[in-house]
Protein backbone atom coordinates (compact mmCIF):
# COMPACT_ATOMS: atom_id res chain seq x y z
CA UNK A 1 0.00 0.00 0.00
CA UNK A 2 1.22 3.36 -1.21
CA UNK A 3 1.32 6.09 1.36
CA UNK A 4 -1.17 8.21 -1.26
CA UNK A 5 -4.07 5.25 -0.66
CA UNK A 6 -3.48 5.14 3.12
CA UNK A 7 -4.07 9.15 3.37
CA UNK A 8 -6.75 8.38 0.96
CA UNK A 9 -8.61 5.54 2.71
CA UNK A 10 -7.97 6.64 5.79
CA UNK A 11 -9.61 9.95 4.54
CA UNK A 12 -12.51 7.73 3.86
CA UNK A 13 -12.51 5.63 6.96
CA UNK A 14 -13.21 9.33 9.01
CA UNK A 15 -15.60 9.82 5.94
CA UNK A 16 -17.89 7.16 6.67
CA UNK A 17 -17.42 7.34 10.34
CA UNK A 18 -19.01 10.67 10.32
CA UNK A 19 -21.38 9.52 8.16
CA UNK A 20 -22.79 6.91 10.56
CA UNK A 21 -22.59 9.24 12.94
CA UNK A 22 -24.24 12.16 11.37
CA UNK A 23 -27.25 10.11 10.99
CA UNK A 24 -27.34 7.78 14.27
CA UNK A 25 -27.32 10.81 16.74
CA UNK A 26 -30.23 13.24 17.56
CA UNK A 27 -28.53 15.76 19.30
CA UNK A 28 -27.42 18.20 17.29
CA UNK A 29 -23.68 18.68 18.50
CA UNK A 30 -22.72 15.30 17.45
CA UNK A 31 -24.17 16.11 14.06
CA UNK A 32 -22.03 18.94 13.62
CA UNK A 33 -19.50 17.12 15.19
CA UNK A 34 -19.77 14.23 12.55
CA UNK A 35 -19.78 16.93 10.12
CA UNK A 36 -16.57 18.13 11.03
CA UNK A 37 -15.03 14.76 11.15
CA UNK A 38 -16.25 14.19 7.39
CA UNK A 39 -15.31 17.39 6.12
CA UNK A 40 -11.49 16.34 7.70
CA UNK A 41 -11.76 13.03 5.88
CA UNK A 42 -12.15 14.75 2.90
CA UNK A 43 -9.43 17.32 3.02
CA UNK A 44 -7.64 14.04 3.96
CA UNK A 45 -8.28 12.50 0.61
CA UNK A 46 -7.53 15.37 -1.11
CA UNK A 47 -4.25 16.04 0.12
CA UNK A 48 -3.37 12.13 -0.03
CA UNK A 49 -4.17 12.03 -3.51
CA UNK A 50 -2.37 15.61 -4.25
CA UNK A 51 1.16 13.57 -3.50
CA UNK A 52 0.24 11.62 -6.84
CA UNK A 53 2.61 13.33 -9.09
CA UNK A 54 6.11 11.97 -10.35
CA UNK A 55 8.32 14.41 -8.91
CA UNK A 56 8.39 18.08 -7.63
CA UNK A 57 5.98 19.56 -5.12
CA UNK A 58 2.45 18.03 -4.88
CA UNK A 59 -0.56 19.08 -7.16
CA UNK A 60 -1.52 22.25 -5.90
CA UNK A 61 -4.86 22.77 -7.32
CA UNK A 62 -5.93 20.45 -4.39
CA UNK A 63 -4.08 21.63 -1.59
CA UNK A 64 -5.48 24.89 -2.29
CA UNK A 65 -9.23 23.23 -2.37
CA UNK A 66 -8.12 22.22 1.08
CA UNK A 67 -7.33 25.95 2.21
CA UNK A 68 -10.57 26.90 1.14
CA UNK A 69 -12.32 24.46 2.16
CA UNK A 70 -10.77 24.81 6.04
CA UNK A 71 -12.14 28.01 6.62
CA UNK A 72 -15.39 27.41 5.01
CA UNK A 73 -15.65 24.57 7.22
CA UNK A 74 -14.73 26.69 10.40
CA UNK A 75 -17.45 29.70 9.64
CA UNK A 76 -20.21 26.77 9.02
CA UNK A 77 -19.50 25.01 11.96
CA UNK A 78 -19.55 28.66 13.51
CA UNK A 79 -23.37 29.53 11.82
CA UNK A 80 -24.40 26.03 13.16
CA UNK A 81 -23.75 25.97 16.47
CA UNK A 82 -25.16 29.47 16.53
CA UNK A 83 -28.34 27.46 15.07
CA UNK A 84 -27.88 24.72 17.51
CA UNK A 85 -28.13 27.30 20.89
CA UNK A 86 -31.12 29.30 18.98
CA UNK A 87 -33.01 25.85 18.61
CA UNK A 88 -31.62 24.89 22.69
CA UNK A 89 -33.11 28.75 23.70
CA UNK A 90 -36.22 28.22 21.91
CA UNK A 91 -37.45 24.88 22.56
CA UNK A 92 -35.26 23.38 25.74
CA UNK A 93 -33.69 20.52 23.85
CA UNK A 94 -30.86 20.04 21.44
CA UNK A 95 -32.63 17.93 19.09
CA UNK A 96 -34.36 18.87 15.88
CA UNK A 97 -38.30 18.42 16.55
CA UNK A 98 -38.73 16.36 13.73
CA UNK A 99 -41.48 14.04 15.37
CA UNK A 100 -44.94 15.80 15.86
CA UNK A 101 -46.25 13.28 18.94
CA UNK A 102 -43.80 13.34 21.83
CA UNK B 1 -43.02 12.53 34.75
CA UNK B 2 -39.86 10.46 35.73
CA UNK B 3 -40.14 7.76 32.74
CA UNK B 4 -40.82 10.39 30.24
CA UNK B 5 -37.51 13.09 31.17
CA UNK B 6 -35.70 9.97 31.30
CA UNK B 7 -37.07 8.95 27.67
CA UNK B 8 -36.29 12.30 26.47
CA UNK B 9 -32.56 12.38 28.01
CA UNK B 10 -31.56 9.15 25.46
CA UNK B 11 -33.89 10.88 23.19
CA UNK B 12 -31.24 13.57 23.10
CA UNK B 13 -28.46 11.48 21.94
CA UNK B 14 -29.73 8.64 19.76
CA UNK B 15 -33.39 7.70 18.62
CA UNK B 16 -32.69 4.93 16.46
CA UNK B 17 -33.10 1.02 17.19
CA UNK B 18 -30.02 -1.13 17.28
CA UNK B 19 -31.53 -3.08 14.70
CA UNK B 20 -32.22 0.18 12.48
CA UNK B 21 -28.44 1.25 13.79
CA UNK B 22 -26.93 -2.33 12.24
CA UNK B 23 -28.77 -1.53 9.26
CA UNK B 24 -27.25 1.69 8.54
CA UNK B 25 -23.80 0.68 9.50
CA UNK B 26 -24.08 -1.75 6.94
CA UNK B 27 -25.35 0.93 4.40
CA UNK B 28 -22.48 3.37 5.39
CA UNK B 29 -20.30 0.57 5.12
CA UNK B 30 -21.28 -0.43 1.30
CA UNK B 31 -20.99 3.72 0.81
CA UNK B 32 -17.07 3.46 2.22
CA UNK B 33 -16.68 0.49 0.12
CA UNK B 34 -17.71 1.89 -3.12
CA UNK B 35 -16.00 5.13 -2.47
CA UNK B 36 -12.87 3.04 -1.50
CA UNK B 37 -13.08 0.95 -5.09
CA UNK B 38 -13.63 4.37 -6.51
CA UNK B 39 -10.34 5.80 -5.19
CA UNK B 40 -8.00 2.44 -5.63
CA UNK B 41 -9.23 2.87 -9.64
CA UNK B 42 -8.01 5.87 -9.95
CA UNK B 43 -4.01 6.01 -11.38
CA UNK B 44 -1.38 6.05 -8.42
CA UNK B 45 1.15 8.77 -10.73
CA UNK B 46 -0.69 11.49 -12.59
CA UNK B 47 0.36 14.45 -13.29
CA UNK B 48 -2.75 16.21 -12.24
CA UNK B 49 -2.61 19.98 -12.63
CA UNK B 50 0.88 20.14 -11.97
CA UNK B 51 2.25 20.45 -15.21
CA UNK B 52 -0.64 23.30 -16.24
CA UNK B 53 0.10 24.98 -13.60
CA UNK B 54 3.83 25.15 -13.43
CA UNK B 55 3.57 26.09 -17.21
CA UNK B 56 1.60 29.51 -16.05
CA UNK B 57 3.80 30.10 -12.63
CA UNK B 58 5.51 32.99 -14.22
CA UNK B 59 2.21 34.87 -15.67
CA UNK B 60 1.13 34.79 -11.69
CA UNK B 61 2.94 37.52 -10.45
CA UNK B 62 4.27 35.10 -7.25
CA UNK B 63 6.16 31.77 -7.22
CA UNK B 64 4.65 29.71 -5.23
CA UNK B 65 2.20 27.52 -6.99
CA UNK B 66 -0.48 26.97 -3.74
CA UNK B 67 -0.77 30.90 -3.80
CA UNK B 68 -1.33 30.98 -7.67
CA UNK B 69 -4.03 28.97 -7.91
CA UNK B 70 -5.85 30.44 -4.34
CA UNK B 71 -5.39 34.21 -5.57
CA UNK B 72 -4.84 33.97 -9.25
CA UNK B 73 -5.89 30.84 -11.28
CA UNK B 74 -8.52 29.81 -9.32
CA UNK B 75 -9.48 33.32 -8.30
CA UNK B 76 -13.25 33.04 -8.77
CA UNK B 77 -13.25 30.66 -5.74
CA UNK B 78 -11.28 32.37 -3.32
CA UNK B 79 -13.63 35.40 -4.49
CA UNK B 80 -16.94 33.49 -3.69
CA UNK B 81 -15.17 31.68 -0.59
CA UNK B 82 -14.55 35.27 1.14
CA UNK B 83 -17.99 35.47 0.06
CA UNK B 84 -19.34 33.02 1.97
CA UNK B 85 -17.68 33.63 5.45
CA UNK B 86 -19.36 37.08 4.99
CA UNK B 87 -22.40 35.30 4.74
CA UNK B 88 -21.85 32.84 8.16
CA UNK B 89 -21.07 36.12 9.85
CA UNK B 90 -24.42 38.14 8.33
CA UNK B 91 -26.38 34.71 9.25
CA UNK B 92 -24.86 34.68 13.02
CA UNK B 93 -25.48 38.22 13.79
CA UNK B 94 -28.92 37.94 12.24
CA UNK B 95 -29.44 35.72 14.95
CA UNK B 96 -29.17 38.06 17.97
CA UNK B 97 -26.20 39.98 19.22
CA UNK B 98 -23.26 37.99 21.55
CA UNK B 99 -24.21 36.70 24.76
CA UNK B 100 -23.40 39.37 27.40
CA UNK B 101 -22.02 36.73 30.20
CA UNK B 102 -19.22 38.09 31.69
CA UNK B 103 -16.47 35.51 32.10
CA UNK B 104 -13.89 35.69 35.92
CA UNK B 105 -11.32 37.59 35.43
CA UNK B 106 -8.13 35.14 33.86
CA UNK B 107 -5.73 33.93 35.92
CA UNK B 108 -1.93 35.18 36.09
CA UNK B 109 -0.56 32.56 33.81
CA UNK B 110 -3.14 33.24 30.97
CA UNK B 111 -2.85 36.88 30.88
CA UNK B 112 0.80 37.04 31.02
CA UNK B 113 0.74 34.73 28.35
CA UNK B 114 -1.90 36.62 25.98
CA UNK B 115 0.33 39.56 26.70
CA UNK B 116 3.19 37.90 25.08
CA UNK B 117 1.72 35.79 22.34
CA UNK B 118 -0.96 38.48 21.00
CA UNK B 119 1.85 40.65 19.59
CA UNK B 120 3.91 37.51 18.72
CA UNK B 121 0.93 36.27 16.93
CA UNK B 122 0.26 39.47 15.44
CA UNK B 123 3.67 39.55 14.09
CA UNK B 124 3.81 36.03 12.50
CA UNK B 125 0.80 36.82 10.37
CA UNK B 126 2.06 39.25 9.29
CA UNK B 127 5.32 37.18 8.01
CA UNK B 128 2.80 34.41 6.77
CA UNK B 129 1.42 36.96 4.50
CA UNK B 130 4.53 38.15 3.21
CA UNK B 131 6.08 34.35 2.25
CA UNK B 132 2.64 33.22 0.80
CA UNK B 133 3.85 34.90 -2.24
CA UNK B 134 7.04 32.10 -2.54
CA UNK B 135 6.37 29.64 0.53
CA UNK B 136 3.42 27.73 2.10
CA UNK B 137 1.77 30.75 3.27
CA UNK B 138 -0.92 33.10 2.61
CA UNK B 139 -3.99 34.85 3.01
CA UNK B 140 -5.93 32.43 5.19
CA UNK B 141 -2.80 31.00 6.92
CA UNK B 142 -2.20 34.83 8.10
CA UNK B 143 -6.22 35.46 8.94
CA UNK B 144 -6.22 31.89 10.96
CA UNK B 145 -3.43 33.25 13.19
CA UNK B 146 -4.78 36.64 13.69
CA UNK B 147 -8.37 34.92 14.10
CA UNK B 148 -6.81 32.79 17.33
CA UNK B 149 -5.16 36.03 18.55
CA UNK B 150 -8.17 37.49 18.74
CA UNK B 151 -9.91 34.43 20.39
CA UNK B 152 -7.22 34.31 22.72
CA UNK B 153 -7.63 37.78 23.65
CA UNK B 154 -11.33 37.52 24.09
CA UNK B 155 -10.99 34.09 26.46
CA UNK B 156 -8.58 37.14 28.78
CA UNK B 157 -10.97 39.06 29.14
CA UNK B 158 -10.51 41.67 26.42
CA UNK B 159 -13.36 43.52 24.74
CA UNK B 160 -13.60 44.55 21.53
CA UNK B 161 -13.90 48.83 22.67
CA UNK B 162 -17.37 50.14 21.85
CA UNK B 163 -16.20 52.97 19.84
CA UNK B 164 -14.76 50.20 17.05
CA UNK B 165 -17.60 47.78 17.17
CA UNK B 166 -19.38 50.08 14.59
CA UNK B 167 -18.71 51.23 11.16
CA UNK B 168 -14.32 50.11 11.92
CA UNK B 169 -15.39 46.28 12.78
CA UNK B 170 -17.99 46.35 10.10
CA UNK B 171 -15.46 48.18 7.26
CA UNK B 172 -12.55 45.53 8.37
CA UNK B 173 -15.23 42.79 8.29
CA UNK B 174 -15.93 43.84 4.33
CA UNK B 175 -12.38 44.90 3.52
CA UNK B 176 -11.85 41.46 2.19
CA UNK B 177 -14.43 40.96 -0.07
CA UNK B 178 -15.05 44.71 -1.25
CA UNK B 179 -10.87 44.72 -2.38
CA UNK B 180 -11.14 41.45 -3.75
CA UNK B 181 -14.42 42.13 -6.23
CA UNK B 182 -12.70 45.61 -6.54
CA UNK B 183 -9.94 44.56 -8.17
CA UNK B 184 -11.56 41.55 -9.49
CA UNK B 185 -13.93 44.22 -12.17
CA UNK B 186 -10.84 46.73 -11.98
CA UNK B 187 -8.84 44.84 -14.30
CA UNK B 188 -11.72 44.93 -16.73
CA UNK B 189 -10.90 48.52 -17.50
CA UNK B 190 -7.68 47.11 -19.43
CA UNK B 191 -9.63 44.98 -21.50
CA UNK B 192 -8.89 41.61 -19.51
CA UNK B 193 -11.71 39.39 -18.36
CA UNK B 194 -12.62 39.17 -14.85
CA UNK B 195 -10.19 38.20 -12.46
CA UNK B 196 -7.36 38.53 -15.29
CA UNK B 197 -4.82 40.65 -14.08
CA UNK B 198 -1.99 42.10 -16.09
CA UNK B 199 1.27 39.97 -15.25
CA UNK B 200 3.29 43.25 -14.82
CA UNK B 201 0.95 43.89 -11.96
CA UNK B 202 0.11 40.10 -10.79
CA UNK B 203 2.51 40.44 -7.82
CA UNK B 204 1.05 43.98 -6.51
CA UNK B 205 -2.73 42.96 -6.91
CA UNK B 206 -2.04 39.57 -5.39
CA UNK B 207 -0.48 41.34 -2.20
CA UNK B 208 -3.39 43.85 -2.01
CA UNK B 209 -5.66 41.80 -1.92
CA UNK B 210 -4.27 39.08 0.18
CA UNK B 211 -3.52 41.53 3.08
CA UNK B 212 -7.20 42.84 3.32
CA UNK B 213 -8.36 39.78 3.41
CA UNK B 214 -6.13 38.43 5.70
CA UNK B 215 -7.68 41.22 8.16
CA UNK B 216 -11.15 40.47 7.08
CA UNK B 217 -10.74 36.59 7.63
CA UNK B 218 -8.31 37.49 10.88
CA UNK B 219 -11.73 39.54 12.26
CA UNK B 220 -14.03 37.44 10.82
CA UNK B 221 -13.12 34.32 12.85
CA UNK B 222 -12.92 36.05 16.06
CA UNK B 223 -16.38 37.87 15.32
CA UNK B 224 -18.13 34.40 14.54
CA UNK B 225 -15.89 33.16 18.51
CA UNK B 226 -18.24 35.72 19.73
CA UNK B 227 -21.54 33.88 18.58
CA UNK B 228 -23.46 36.92 17.76
CA UNK B 229 -23.38 41.26 16.76
CA UNK B 230 -20.76 43.06 19.35
CA UNK B 231 -23.20 45.54 20.95
CA UNK B 232 -22.51 49.18 19.61
CA UNK B 233 -23.27 50.70 22.68
CA UNK B 234 -21.42 50.56 25.98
Amino acid sequence: MTPVLLYALTGLGLFSLGLYALIVHAHLLRKILALNVMGSGVFLVLGGLARRVPQGAPDPVPQAMVITGIVVAVAATALALVLMLRVRAATGRTVLPDRQSD
Amino acid sequence: MHDKTARLTTDEYTQVAPVVRLVIALLVSAVAAGLAYAVSSLPLVTTGLQEAVAEQMAQSGVSHPVTAVLLNFRGYDTLLEMGVLLLALVGVWSLGSAPSSREPPPGAVLEFLTRFFAPLMILIAGYLLWAGAHAPGGAFQAGAVLGASGVLLLLSGWHLPASLAGWPLRLTLVAGLAVFAAVAAGVMWTGASLLEYPPQWAGGLILLIEAAATLSIGATLAALFLGGRPEDSP
